[in-house]
């Protein structure tokens, strides 16, 4: 007998209710609760929401809120299968389009869209971090890498037949890719192992020196390492940990930024991959040193096959009295993992911390910083996964010996993940100050016409500024280098990077949700051929605006694709500008904006119909 | 030499040129340094020879308006936009917020003229006069169609900022409005 809807919905309700009582029906623990129903029910039911936000003590419409933010959730059941396909710009030039045709024609299904029997979704995803491998998609938790059109086939039909993301025959991936607990067929790509961070580090080492130390000790070494947050940023580190521990709180926490979601990045999954004892140790460091209990890991949801890893590590540590709120160790610090949902804003610190308290990610009014007052109000060290690593490795070594690479803003080395059009892609460990043109030997770019240096939100820069140097003061970076040959279209590049922004922008404030929304559309302009010199006065002017006024790090760098590539490919412009004589807009075309009237009035113009001679 | 000027108001209300006529006895003035072309206030239709200074009320909502428009910059030297309909669409330019039906012409028609409860129309059908200029898809501002020099916001601009303009366009002489003539809450 079939179930009536009626049990059905209260059953469903049961289930919901008992995720929310796992999570203490904690108001802040919304996100969590939001992961689980999804992955239950595939969906956020508009009828459960109502439940959730009666058992955690809030409002149906900031439950709805975080569905509608938040990639991963949806309203609507999606499929068994998600299948996330990269559209990044890597990933096109790389040939996404032929994939994403391949697996429409085997699912039956275009992209956005569920089949009909519930068993497969097609969707696009911008960048999950695996540019160094592109054409690269997400299948439920599992990633694909190196997709060619074969490759899609193969998986299309294994999981049409039945298989689950689990069961498809997949390359093995390299190094602690091969570990079970992650089983994954990436690759870290390591192309260069410098002396901070890849190459071998003693284990604990920089923790045990930092345990010998006082507190304030640990924060003066730091500082005097001159470690800038490696996430893309640059703020100081000592200067934040220094912060928190001056701010008077009972509660402190540590947050480690692992939501590397700037496109063509992907140095922190190398990271959390072969380096995660390194990078708690480095929080635990951290925790001492501003005297913190707590701590997170905000992990992206397209890297959720490293959850497991992790929660494997972290539980070894406690097992080995270097974790835990027990633990008569150091502090008695503990760290719990909270994943992401797919929202690029939440890698700036301060929407980082709304998404851990249960809230939309927006970012926060600042002043006061996150190391005043952060998550729940208490002062937090928010860092990026290569930062803490950096700090573990400075207690172990010492501020002299990191000072000894890199230049004089720019303490130390740094992971560059290079993508795009060269025959070695991966993660470089380089000192800063390297230049451009270096590093694009190093990966075999001999075609190198065009480098944006610092993902969408960085600069681009041309051949005949490759000498510049990656370092505070010339050309910062995060970590993403993508490179691009002369057979790559500029312009359909900088619209990739705004059509990004606009996907990615939160929406809070108007300059970023509405300029970026102009600038693309000019751009787009141009790019048919509809634009005179005047156009770039007002992107320039439209830009300055929009990265002046917006209220959070995405604003104020979103118009840089514009901008850089206006001053440093003036001749790409130039050629698709014509200087308009007659005063007419050439984007304005009288004959279709008449065409629904003649339509619907059943007559041509007698104006700009000129062989019109009336019935 | 006497500045000429041409005037028309094309999806607007006339408000504009109201506003300008308020300037009142200064009107006299504005004779004695300026003559007026094609405009509504001496009913000339055509332009009788070339023009400095354009001033262009309403934005473009059919053929004609375009057609008039392309005119005016062909036959101005400066073409100014007076007035919140044509810098940004004004009152006309709403209709453009039904983009997301199909057939958005066809909702906006049929809602103005046929489904609405407030519309008596005993013949139940869409004015469809062949004298009648076809309508454009939506409403676009006067920038969307033609380059514009000068911009002159509010519905209506007052009087005197349109005096003070008018005064700066005549004379050459660039000058700064004061706040309260462009301060518009």
């Amino acid at each position: 007998m079939p179930e009536s809807p009626l049990s059905k919905h209260a059953k469903a309700e049961q289930a919901v209710m008992a995720i929310c009582e796992r999570f203490g029906n904690d108001r802040t623990r919304l996100l969590d609760i939001l992961l689980e129903v999804q992955a239950r029910f595939r969906c956020v039911e508009p009828s459960l929401m109502e439940c959730i936000a009666r058992q955690i003590g809030t409002y149906r419409v900031e439950v709805e809120g975080m569905v509608s933010f938040y990639a991963f959730f949806s309203d609507s059941p999606r499929g068994q299968v998600v299948i996330r396909l990269c559209d990044d710009i890597i990933d096109r030039h790389a040939g996404t389009e032929e994939i994403a045709q391949v697996f429409s024609r085997i699912l039956g299904i275009g992209f956005g869209e569920t089949s009909p029997d519930g068993r497969f979704t097609l969707e696009y995803t911008p960048c999950i971090g695996m540019s160094d491998q592109a054409p690269a998609a997400l299948i439920n938790e599992r990633v694909v890498t190196c997709l060619t059109p074969a490759r899609a086939e193969e998986i299309a039909l294994g999981l049409k037949q039945g298989l689950g993301p689990g069961e498809l025959d997949l390359p093995e991936g390299d190094g602690n890719n091969l570990n079970p607990l992650i089983g994954s067929m990436v690759r870290n790509n390591i192309r260069l192992r410098g002396e901070v961070l890849l190459s071998d580090v003693p284990a604990d080492a920089g923790l045990h020196k930092a345990l010998r130390r006082p507190p304030d000790q640990v924060r003066e070494e730091v500082e005097r390492a001159g470690l800038l947050g490696l996430g893309g940023a640059g703020f100081p580190a000592g200067r934040k940990w220094r912060m928190a521990a001056d701010t008077p709180a009972e509660r402190r926490f540590v947050i480690c930024n692992a939501d590397e979601g700037e496109p063509g990045t992907f140095k922190d999954r190398v990271l959390l991959t072969e380096r995660a004892d390194l990078m708690i140790e480095g929080m635990t460091i951290a925790a001492y040193a501003v005297k913190a209990r707590e701590g997170i890991i905000y992990l992206r949801a397209e890297y959720a096959y490293l959850r497991r890893y992790l929660d494997t590590v972290l539980q070894r540590r406690r097992d080995q009295g270097l974790l835990g709120t027990d633990a008569d160790g150091p502090g008695g610090f503990d760290i719990r993992i909270q994943m992401g949902a797919g929202a690029y804003i939440c890698g700036e610190e301060s929407a980082l911390i709304s998404s851990c308290e249960g809230l939309r990610g927006e970012p926060k009014n600042r002043p006061p910083f996150p190391a005043e007052s952060g998550y729940l109000g208490y002062p937090t060290i928010v860092g990026n996964v290569e930062t803490f690593c950096c700090a573990a490795r400075i207690l172990d070594r010492g501020a002299a010996w990191f000072r000894s690479w890199g230049t004089k803003a720019s303490a130390g080395t740094k992971l560059l993940s290079v993508s795009g059009d060269c025959e070695r892609p991966g993660v470089y460990e380089l000192p800063f100050g390297i230049s451009v043109r270096e590093l694009l030997d190093l990966a075999v770019a001999p075609d190198a016409a065009a480098v944006q240096v610092g993902g969408a939100s960085g600069q681009m820069i041309n051949m005949s500024q490759f000498d510049r140097r990656i370092c505070q003061e010339d050309l910062p970076t995060g970590g993403s280098v993508m490179v691009f040959s002369a057979k790559r279209n500029i312009l359909e590049i900088v619209e990739y990077f705004l059509d990004f922004f606009i996907e990615e922008s939160c929406g809070y404030c108007t300059p970023c949700r509405v300029g970026n929304v102009f600038l693309k559309r000019r751009i787009g302009k141009i790019r048919q051929g509809l634009c005179q010199p005047e156009d770039l006065d007002y992107l320039r002017e439209l830009g300055k605006t929009v990265a002046e006024t917006s209220r959070c790090g995405l604003g104020h760098t979103s118009p840089n694709p514009v901008l850089s590539t206006i001053a440093n490919f003036p001749l790409v412009y130039a050629a698709l500008l014509k200087i308009n004589r007659d005063g007419r807009e050439a984007s304005f075309n009288i004959q279709s904006a008449l065409e629904e009237s003649r339509y619907l009035a059943k007559r041509r113009s007698m104006i700009y119909d000129p062989t019109y001679e009336g019935d | 030499m006497k500045k000429r000027i041409a005037t028309v108001s094309l999806a607007g209300c006339f408000g504009c040129h109201m506003s300008l006529l308020d300037i009142d006895e200064r009107l006299l003035d504005l004779l004695k340094l300026v003559e007026f072309d094609r405009s509504p206030f001496n009913d000339f239709k055509r332009f009788t020879g070339r023009c400095d200074i354009g001033l262009v009320e309403g934005g473009c909502c059919n053929e004609e308006n375009v057609h008039t428009l392309h005119e005016f910059r062909a036959n101005c030297d400066i073409l100014v936009a007076v007035g919140q309909c044509a810098v940004m669409g004004g009152l006309p330019v709403m209709r453009n917020a039904i983009m997301h039906a199909e057939d958005p012409l066809r909702e906006c028609l049929e809602t103005a003229y046929l489904d609405s409860e407030y519309v008596l129309n005993p013949t139940n059908s869409i004015p469809n006069d062949p004298a009648l200029p076809l309508l454009l898809d939506k409403v676009y501002t006067l920038a969307d169609v033609v380059k514009v020099d000068y911009q002159i916001p509010g519905c209506p601009p007052s009087s005197e900022t349109l005096w003070q303009t008018l005064n700066a366009l005549i004379t050459g002489h660039r000058q700064r409005l004061p706040y309260e003539l462009i301060k518009y809450d």
